[in-house]
């Protein structure tokens, strides 16, 4: 077999499971700290991609048009903008039912997703929208290959490893490293008991809402200059195999979303590359439920032990 | 007082039942059934239907309607789901009590709903459904508008092997019933032309990363590659295609034919060496000119599938006029012995319900975003 081709798809599967990591983090967040699958997580995913496409169109309109301003002022707006959605959606959605049975906040997970996405279809419309190419231009290996033998990787492939790389190192810091870290932590352990220690338990779970929505805004940022175009749907898919990465990585563990995710891309671009596109869904679910059978705890997380 | 006051709702309703009662004396509008993807990835092609439509029930009933009775659209949308496109045949059936129906427009709504209307007896007409199943299994009631994707696939293949004389053919689909149907359909004339496809695979609708596909289609050093399926995916193919430096064409079919698809890949420069079949371009037949031109003064594109949809309201309306009925089964005798003037020219149907003539052509995309018919 061609190394270049090998090689290119590691890079293929290297930057789609940088993105799966950066909206598993949503999912595994939110799970650690208050044991809940976050469903409507795909569609604040989806809401991000058109606040994207929505600011880009508004700093060329204001006249703005340097790339790398452009850029981080999308992002930024597009973060603060995805962070408010993921806030609203805890507190109308979940907080009222933080008491009760396990199964109202997964009931109204799905329910505020169906909003979400029918708000967005009938404000935005149910066509497909795009956004322009923005930072064209490619690495290759070897730089002046001739024919086709040649493993490449876009800037904007290249922006999406590096980004999602450092804001995972900058989420993980502020877990590990920060007052508001630490609080979310003793929240994750015994939330009655982080309260009576005078830990604010509902602002940290909404902050936690707040940090995993900006994690999916980074990457549907990233995903919308990428791939140039989005509609009221993509939340779905995303959503699921994102969640599988988590699930992949260990649940509740934040660089085992990332791992998961890596996984999951390279899995799924090995699978279609080199044996059948055709199943390669079906290879990324077989690989959950092996995962679910024989090691629920994924690669990084621990084993739930039985609360005394 | 105390009984008068427990009459008043009683009165009420029955006032209610009165106004709701009194539009009946009136002509009562004939209804016709609009069905089609009005939301989801494959909206633009709702929204071709719904124009044509519209516009054709306008035109009609500005003419005195049909029997001296108005036309009444009654949208259903599919969103290209078979599920919810049964559904919607149901209610269009019992509820609103359609005469007939024009669409769907996705081949597996078309396959599932068609059983509905034809067990009703209900016309139904679609536009814009090419997969060859549809009419193969002989409802009496079902017709279309359009060509078939075997005729369609055909003429992909002999265009890939004849004028881009590729000899490393991939062969793509979105396992769709009309994505899978096409790309078998030319599959099989390319095996009929000497050529075995270097590649037959499928990729899942709603994804947008086929990077892992495209390094390969690279590694097999495809020259061409036929894509069976819509713009959201044929979209945003094509633009890894070209990010990863493949130059090979990509050859496609019906379910591409809108301009919707620059928006998909993200940029017109992407769709330099993109050919797609569809037919001859309607908007350049000499009949359909002045509605044409209404249509554009209304600052809509009349592109795709929106003469074909308007073509279809008109053929039901001349098969209404011409049997003085309703009935399903007489009107869908009447259109199999009769040519219908169009739009878009005279229509004739076979006895299975297809066009007697088609007429796929091959166009290209240029890369600002326009297309227009190879020479």
């Amino acid at each position: 077999m061609d190394i270049t081709i090998f090689g290119q798809q590691c890079v293929n599967g290297l930057v789609l499971g940088s993105t799966y990591g950066l909206i598993a983090v949503g999912y595994t967040m939110v799970y650690g700290i208050i044991g809940m699958i976050n469903f409507a997580h795909g569609e604040i995913y989806m809401i991000s991609a058109y606040l994207t496409a929505i600011f880009l169109a508004l700093f060329t309109t204001v006249g703005i048009h340097s790339l790398p301003v452009v850029l981080l002022g999308v992002l930024v707006l597009t973060m603060l903008f995805t962070a408010l959605y993921g806030w609203s959606v805890e507190r109308i959605a979940y907080r009222p039912l933080r008491h009760s049975n396990r199964l109202a906040p997964l009931i109204s997970a799905i329910g505020i997703s169906l909003i979400l996405q029918n708000y967005i279809r009938i404000s935005q419309g149910a066509r497909n929208q795009g956004v322009p190419p923005v930072l064209e231009g490619v690495f290759r290996l070897p730089p002046d290959s001739l024919d086709h033998r040649f493993v490449q990787i876009t800037y904007l492939q290249s922006l999406i490893v590096v980004v999602a790389l450092v804001s995972m190192a900058i989420l993980t810091w502020i877990i590990q490293h920060t007052a508001l870290g630490r609080a979310c932590r003793a929240t994750q352990q015994d939330r009655i008991m982080a309260n009576l220690l005078g830990v604010n338990t509902d602002r940290i779970i909404s902050t936690v809402f707040v940090m995993g929505a900006a994690m999916a805004a980074v990457a549907g940022f990233l995903v919308t200059l990428n791939y140039g175009s989005f509609d009221f749907y993509i939340g779905f898919l995303m959503g699921i195999k994102a969640f599988t990465a988590a699930v992949l990585g260990g649940i509740g563990s934040l660089p085992g979303a990332m791992l998961g995710g890596v996984v999951l891309g390279l899995a799924e671009s090995f699978f279609a590359g080199f044996v059948n596109s055709d199943y390669k869904d079906v290879f990324a679910f077989s690989l959950l439920i092996l995962f679910l059978i024989f090691r629920p705890s994924g690669f990084l997380g621990v084993p739930e032990v039985e609360k005394v | 007082m105390q009984s008068a006051k427990r009459l008043l709702p009683v009165l009420a309703m029955g006032m209610m039942l009165l106004f709701a009662c009194q539009p009946s004396g009136a002509a009562e509008p004939i209804r016709i059934g609009v069905a089609g993807p009005f939301t989801g990835s494959d909206a633009s092609f709702g929204e071709q239907f719904w124009r044509g439509a519209e516009q054709a029930a306008t035109d009609l009933n500005a003419a005195g309607g049909v029997l001296g009775r108005p036309i009444q659209l009654i949208k259903a949308d599919d969103a290209c789901e078979p599920k919810q496109a049964s559904a919607v045949a149901s209610r269009l059936v019992d509820r609103d009590k359609v005469v007939a129906v024009a669409g769907h427009f996705c081949s597996s709504t078309t396959m599932t709903a068609s059983t509905t209307y034809a067990d009703a007896g209900v016309l139904m007409i679609t536009p814009g459904s090419t997969n060859p199943q549809i009419t193969e299994r002989q409802l009496p009631t079902l017709f279309r508008m359009c060509g078939r994707d075997d005729q369609q696939g055909v003429v992909g293949a002999d265009f890939v092997v004849k004028k881009l004389k590729a000899t490393h053919v991939a062969v793509l689909h979105d396992k769709t019933t009309y994505g899978q149907g096409l790309a078998d359909a030319m599959k099989t004339r390319l095996h009929s032309l000497g050529q075995t496809e270097v590649l037959y695979e499928g990729l899942t609708r709603g994804e947008k990363d086929f990077n892992a596909l495209v390094t390969k289609l690279k590694s097999i050093q495809a020259d061409a590659v036929y894509f069976g399926g819509y713009h959201s995916e044929a979209g945003p193919l094509v633009r890894q295609m070209r990010e990863q430096g493949m130059t090979a064409p990509l050859v496609s079919g019906d379910g591409i034919f809108s301009e919707v698809l620059v928006v998909s890949a993200g940029g017109p420069g992407f769709l330099k060496g993109v050919y797609m079949t569809f037919g001859a371009d309607p908007r350049k037949i000499a009949t359909g000119k002045a509605l044409v031109e209404r249509f554009r003064q209304n600052g809509y594109e009349p592109e795709g599938y929106t003469l074909y949809s308007y073509a279809t309201i008109q053929t039901i309306a001349a098969a209404i006029q011409a049997t003085q009925s309703q009935e399903g089964e007489k009107l869908a005798q009447w259109l199999h012995g009769h040519p219908v003037e169009t739009v878009m020219g005279p229509k004739a149907w076979d006895a299975k319900g297809d066009l007697q003539v088609s007429d796929y052509v091959m166009y290209q995309w240029d890369d600002k975003g326009k297309y227009q018919e190879v020479e």
